[in-house]
């Protein structure tokens, strides 16, 4: 679990993780967020289906893949957050879109 | 808008980097600089110029620093592209970059490669846990996001960053539970020799010491020669336990330390997946236990025309870096006809100096903080890619079955197959393999990278 040292309550935005609405500080990472919100996994991994949290939160790990509004597999420590922004675990591999 | 081509490319806006740009543009190089952060600064500057006063008190004075490189850099007349993603490189110095969800290719006469480290993997039992994460991670979220951890915390590894972490911590008023040290007993003691070496850089030495003595005083029970190391937990981390260490003088055995969060480091790497992308040549560093990229006094690759520097072609730390990214961008100048050898001589004679000054603390450095072997090559039920979720075991029977190298042990068991594309079981993929066939790691060599060399979706794609 992570928390906040500083007073962000003047520069916040609402995002809706997992289908929860939160306030979060404004210029963040969306893994950040998901860490601030106490998300207890990101993301359910493709091969055996565990949870994961994110691990180097600097790219190059992966294991913080999330679906930000709607576009599975993002790195959610790449993604800063933004207002109305909808954040939700990546279970498993992406699903193919029907074309 | 970004053009065709530049008379110089920078990849990464770190230290390197920024001092590559500044010193070229300044001689009337035409520059663009890619950086996939949202502000320049590097791993190490991450944020600086938007940090909050009381961010700054805690990282301290090494890291506001920073702030001066960055303000020269945004003045230096080069192009710069925050948030910019590079998914292809070639052997042509071809470079795919992502802006703004629209991909564009742009090609340089000069490219310098200056993508920084990346943290060692520490393979350890349950490091893929939640609850688990590196202490570079746990640096970027105070850095970022002025974010620390809450609840049981633990601190373990090996190398200047994870002490540097507890300082700053402490400073946070974070009180952590355990520091578990896992440099090998007696490392210190050897390295005593290197001492005299690193005298003109005792800045470094009085920093460290500094630190160590910071977590003494604040009495967080620290644990020394650490054998055995695990994480625990069924879904996420419930404890650290470890087979054997000191505290203090006192032995310490089958130590098991309840936790929220393990914070885990054993020093950085070189992140030289561009650079290999790129076909330069690399070697294998035994001391420092990484590869990397060979150069000239320079930054000159074995293609000529592609420099790369700072930590991304060996790991020299940030001021050394600056010092390199700017012999770097003399020299480019001076290729580039733009200043004659009597200038880049002139100009070049002081930063060499200096660039020497900050590497002698080096050899010190690398000899106390050399990983045990334990922790770079795992017994066979710990994971080693965390993508594919393959074990040292897998490894092991593959390599029995006569795979003789990664990229095979890649193809038989998907090891590095995954979206990492082996950024956290490369070298340990190679190590595994190149103790169980008794090879030397420059035989053994290493998962290859191919583009697209980050996520790119066929969308972004069609529209090059």
């Amino acid at each position: 679990m992570f928390k906040t040292i500083e007073d962000h309550a003047a520069d916040t935005v609402g995002i809706t993780v997992e289908g929860v609405p939160h306030r979060v500080p404004a210029n963040i990472s969306v893994a950040a967020a998901a860490l601030l919100c106490g998300l207890g996994s990101v993301r359910e991994t493709p091969v055996t289906g565990v949870g994961r949290l994110p691990y180097c939160m600097m790219g190059v790990c992966f294991d913080c893949l999330m679906k930000i509004n709607g576009q599975p597999n993002q790195r959610a420590c790449q993604v800063m957050v933004a207002a109305d922004m909808t954040v939700e675990r990546q279970l498993g591999a992406a699903e193919f879109e029907e074309f | 808008m970004i053009d065709d081509s530049y008379e110089l490319l920078i990849i990464g806006a770190g230290p390197a980097g920024m001092a590559a740009a500044c010193e070229a543009a300044s001689h009337g190089v035409r520059v663009a600089v890619l950086d996939n952060q949202t502000s320049p600064g590097g791993q190490i500057y991450r944020n600086v110029d938007r940090a909050t006063d009381s961010r700054n008190r805690i990282l301290g004075k090494d890291y506001v620093k920073g702030r001066l490189l960055v303000d020269r850099f945004k003045q230096c007349g080069g192009s710069y592209f925050s948030e910019a993603t590079v998914w292809f490189l070639d052997e042509k110095r071809r470079v795919g970059v992502l802006i703004d969800d629209k991909s564009y290719f742009v090609s340089a006469d000069k490219l310098v490669l200056a993508t920084g480290a990346q943290e060692r993997p520490m393979p350890i039992k349950g490091w893929q846990l939640p609850g688990v994460m590196t202490a570079g991670a746990g640096q970027i979220l105070l850095k970022s996001a002025g974010m620390v951890p809450e609840g049981r915390l633990v601190l373990a590894g090996t190398g200047p960053l994870i002490l540097l972490l507890a300082y700053q911590y402490l400073q946070a008023g974070v009180k952590f539970d355990a520091l578990i040290d896992t440099t090998p007993q007696g490392a210190m003691l050897r390295s005593l020799g290197k001492l005299f070496e690193a005298l003109p850089a005792v800045d470094y030495l009085l920093k460290g010491l500094k630190m160590m003595l910071a977590v003494r005083q604040a009495g967080i029970p620290v644990y020394h020669g650490v054998e055995g190391l695990g994480a625990v937990g069924e879904e996420k981390l419930e404890a650290v336990r470890f087979d054997a260490g000191k505290a203090g003088l006192k032995k310490v055995t089958d130590c098991e330390l309840q936790a929220d969060t393990l914070l885990l480091h054993q020093g950085v790497i070189p992140n030289f997946r561009l650079p290999l992308a790129a076909g330069c040549e690399i070697e294998w560093d035994a001391q420092q236990q990484n590869w990397i990229v060979v150069t000239d006094e320079w930054g000159r690759s074995s293609d000529a025309d592609i420099y790369v520097v700072g930590d991304g072609s060996r790991i020299s730390g940030a001021e050394a870096s600056a010092l390199q990214g700017r012999l770097a961008g003399m020299h480019i100048s001076f290729q580039l006809g733009k200043i004659n050898a009597g200038k880049l001589e002139a100009l070049s004679g002081p930063v060499v100096k200096s660039y020497k000054r900050h590497l002698s603390i080096r050899p010190f450095l690398d000899s106390c903080y050399t990983p045990s072997p334990r922790y770079l090559v795992p017994d066979d039920a710990t994971l080693v890619c965390r993508c594919e979720e393959i074990s040292a075991g897998e490894i092991r029977q593959a390599v029995r079955l006569g795979c003789t190298g990664p990229n095979q042990v890649k193809s038989f068991t998907r090891c590095g197959m995954g979206p990492c594309q082996g950024s956290q079981c490369s070298s340990t993929v190679s190590l595994i393999i190149s103790e169980q066939l008794g090879k030397p790691m420059t035989e053994v060599g290493c998962i290859r990278v191919r583009p697209p060399l980050s996520p790119i979706t066929l969308g972004q794609l069609s529209e090059v």
